[in-house]
Parts: structure tokens; sequence; C-alpha cells
């Protein structure tokens, strides 16, 4: 739990990142910061997804199918926000030290997710087609 | 313009971008809430993005050259946004 407040702590308190290392060549830290902002985009695209979803698709052959996948997208997207500011920490601290950037999973779980999530709504319509 | 003006221009466009996105979840939550009869959540949607364009404003013109709080509150009203959703959904 401490650590789980410290990296909050550290995500708000941009100075402590500044501490570490040696400042970076200004553009490759807005290029960061466009970065979490693209991400940002992408949550917030799945937030609407979520709202848009509860709001103009019909009702689905499956019982509460609708509200699943929207309330599974507006999730999907809180957690992309999230884990944007994380990442532009983690790339932050890693320029500024001249390591290597984090490598990460998330983009290919998150490609697996929404793959996953088009092929089940392929699959509603079907059903509903083919009643 | 200068390679350096570009490099601060270009992400002043991004942060305008996404302050677009967030207008359309906004108006997509609010709409959610206004048709459920929630004036108050109306209010809250819409100062939600108020919120957003007061923080990427205040991230433009500031003479700090990190970007101070700006990036953990944006994602924070973000999973504001999450929440609502997820509440209006769930209330219906």
């Amino acid at each position: 739990m401490a650590g789980v407040l410290g990296m909050i702590r550290r995500w708000f308190d941009t100075e402590e990142v500044r501490r570490v290392g040696t400042t970076p060549d200004y553009r490759f830290s807005l290029a960061n910061e466009r970065t979490f902002l693209a991400w940002i985009r992408t949550g917030l695209a799945l937030v609407a997804g979520g709202l848009a979803t509860a709001q103009f698709l019909p009702p689905l052959p499956i019982a509460h199918l609708r509200e699943v996948i929207s309330v599974a997208l507006l999730l999907l997207g809180g957690l992309v926000a999230v884990r944007a500011v994380d990442r532009w920490a983690r790339t932050e601290r890693a320029m500024r030290l001249g390591r290597d950037l984090p490598a990460s999973r998330f983009p290919a779980l998150l490609a697996i997710l929404v793959g996953l999530g088009a092929v089940l709504l392929v699959v509603a319509v079907l059903v509903r087609a083919f009643q | 313009m200068s390679e350096p003006g570009l490099a601060r221009e270009r992400t002043w466009l991004a942060w305008r971008r996404t302050l677009l996105v967030a207008a359309g979840v906004a108006v997509l939550a609010a709409r959610m809430a206004a048709v459920e009869g929630e004036p108050l959540l109306v209010a809250l949607a819409l100062a939600g993005w108020t919120a957003l364009s007061a923080v990427a404003f205040r991230r433009y013109f500031s003479r700090r050259a990190g970007p101070g709080p700006a990036l953990p509150l944006f994602a924070l009203l973000t999973v504001g946004y999450t929440a609502l959703g997820a509440l209006l959904v769930l209330n219906r």
C-alpha cells in the first residue's frame, strides 16, 4: 500500500522526478508529454465509446451484454489514463538517467482486449440477425 | 518560426486536440445525465470539461519548465468521467 501511495505522490510531485539525473533536451520531454496526451485521447475515446454504447446501442439479445460492454469500455478508458501518467513518469526518469526506455506489454494487451471486444460484438450482431 | 518554438507549438496543439476529444466525452455524459433527469450530474459533466480546460491553459501559460501537476490532474479527471459514466450506466 505504501508503494502505491508513494507512486501516486511521485506522479503529482514532478519536482521529485527532476531531482535525479540530468535534464534531457526539452524537446524530448515535450515529445514525452505529447505521447502522454495521445494515450489520454485513447482513454477518452474508450470512455466515449462506453457512453455511446449505453445510449445508442439497442438492447442486445444476451441480457445486460450492452451494460457489460459499456462498463468494460469505461473501465478500460480509466485504466489507460492512469497508465499514461505512470508511463510518462517512468519515461521521464529513464531519459534523465540515460537508461533504456521502459518496455511495456500494455499496448499488445490493449489491442487483444479491443479485438476480443469487437469479435464479441460481431457474434452478438450475428446472433440477432439469425434469430 | 524556429524549431524550438515548433516543439512547444506541437505540444500545445496536442493539448487542444485532447480538449476537443474531452468535449465530446463531456457532451455524451451530459446527454446521458439529462435523459436520466439528473441536472446535478449534467452540471458535473460540463464542469469537468471546464476543469480540464483550466488545467491545459495553466500548463501552457505557466513559466515552469516541467508540466507540474497538469498531467496527473488530467488523468484524474479522465478517471472521473469513467466513474460518472459507470454511475449513469448502473443507475439506469
